[in-house]
């Protein structure tokens, strides 16, 4: 179990790994925190012909408010984020999610663009992107594109980066002040990839609901905006009834795939489970 | 920066001594440590980033050995479990460990220490569910994971006075 050999480039600036990407015409891989990358070529799952370390990077990582939105430089790690005060403060939901994120130890060296470059269905930042309607900015030699999570995701750990492109920056709007979130997360250990995840976000007005934002992790190949169950939402308010009902509908709008972890009804009825599970504690958290 | 099969010089401080070596890009932290530095308390399990025996500290914080390449420590201040004990004084952790039966075979040992060391710093004063959750990050086949709870209990407040 060691990797296959492979040339090592640690570019210190953006540009130099682009040209190094470039070079490699689609044999490079891309290392960021490295939490996914480097146990598939321990396994030797994967055989890139180099490794692109972005971890000499500097400009890369980090947090900074703008047009009301935060924005992280790809190899920003978890455990900074964990502990980011101004996440805290503008993106609870991420601080919530990112306690869910493997454990301590793997959030010292995991990335967030390195997690949702990786676009593992099951992850907890694809969701959360999802949820909050962010966007990721994706660099290559023609310049800048920016993706929403939708043109993104494609499928299980495929995304819609072109081979000479990096992810460079994860852009996320602030969340409302007042606003309820919660992230629920069914594993079979704390740390284990999620069985099913939820990310919701909710606005109150009364008992009315203004504003709901409800993503899946684990429940088909790529992260699932539930907009029909953030619709019932919407119309009915936070009474007992309507959220069993956008419960019911989120399980309606999902077709997870079966593996060896659950089936398919089974991470169904999941899905049904932890959005209402979602939404009660979202809402109670919710000001006005 | 370096082909296939050239050699990458690196340096790092372990325990507060400077090493050097040269190794393939390829080389694992873990192994580096072990094979080149004969620091062999490291312990190498599932090598895929799941098991946490091989947690050591990089620059202060806790961080899996087996899914870093050594090159990619090169630079940095690691902790390893040879640097705990002091002038034949158990560490504080390791004592508890040692009072409370926090080890049987042993194999786990080293990254749960380093594990619940960077622990107790980011939660000085831990619950017995946030202790739990803590040390989920390290696989014991032996020991049932009570005694280990214990011990990082016990060790917590003497940590917590320095």
């Amino acid at each position: 179990m060691k990797p296959p050999k492979f040339d090592y480039h640690a570019p210190k600036a953006v540009d130099e790994a682009l040209a190094l990407l470039a070079r490699y015409d689609g044999e490079a891989k891309i290392l960021a925190g490295g939490q996914s990358l480097m146990p598939l070529l321990n396994f030797r799952l994967s055989r890139p012909a180099a490794l692109i370390d972005l971890n000499r990077i500097p400009a890369l990582a980090y947090i900074k408010e703008a047009d009301g939105s935060v924005r992280f430089g790809a190899m920003t790690r978890q455990r900074t984020i964990e502990f980011s005060p101004v996440v805290a403060k503008r993106l609870p939901l991420l601080t919530e999610a990112t306690r869910w994120v493997g454990h301590l130890p793997i959030r010292t060296r995991g990335t967030i663009g390195g997690s949702i470059a990786h676009a593992d269905p099951s992850a907890e930042y694809p969701a959360v992107l999802t949820a909050l309607d962010g966007e990721v900015i994706a660099r290559g030699p023609k310049g800048e594109r920016v993706l929403k999570p939708r043109e993104f995701f494609q499928t299980y750990l495929t995304t819609s980066l072109a081979a000479d492109e990096i992810l460079t920056e994860v852009r996320l709007p602030a969340m409302s002040g007042v606003a309820g979130y919660a992230f629920e997360e069914f594993a079979r250990r704390h740390g284990d990839f999620a069985i099913i995840g939820i990310a919701a976000v909710v606005v109150r007005d009364g008992s009315r609901c203004s504003m709901a934002r409800l993503a899946t992790a684990g429940a088909g190949p790529v992260p699932v905006r539930l907009r029909a169950a953030e619709e019932i939402l919407e119309r009915e308010g936070f009474g007992d009834d309507a959220i069993a009902r956008a419960a019911a509908k989120a399980q309606d709008l999902v077709q997870p795939d079966a593996d060896i972890h659950a089936s398919s009804d089974y991470r169904r009825h999941l899905t049904g489970v932890l959005t209402g599970r979602a939404i009660k504690r979202a809402m109670a958290k919710a000001g006005r | 920066m370096a082909d296939k099969s050239e050699l990458v010089t690196v340096r790092m401080k372990v325990n507060g001594v400077q090493h050097e070596g040269r190794c393939e890009p390829r080389k694992l932290l873990v192994d580096f440590l072990r094979e080149d530095l004969g620091l062999t308390g490291t312990h190498v399990g599932c090598e895929h980033g799941i098991c946490g025996a091989c947690t050591i500290l990089l620059d202060g914080e806790a961080a899996r050995s087996c899914i870093m390449l050594a090159v990619q420590a090169d630079g940095a201040e690691l902790q390893t479990i040879e640097g705990l004990a002091q002038n034949g004084k158990l560490h504080p952790l390791q004592q508890a460990f040692h009072e409370h039966h926090g080890l049987q075979c042993g194999f786990c040992t080293p990254g749960m220490l380093m594990t619940a060391l960077d622990f107790l710093r980011v939660k000085p004063d831990p619950s017995e569910a946030d202790i739990r959750e803590g040390i989920s990050a390290v696989l014991c086949r032996c020991t049932g994971y009570q005694g280990i709870i214990n011990a990082v209990k016990a060790a917590a407040p003497i940590l917590r006075r320095g």
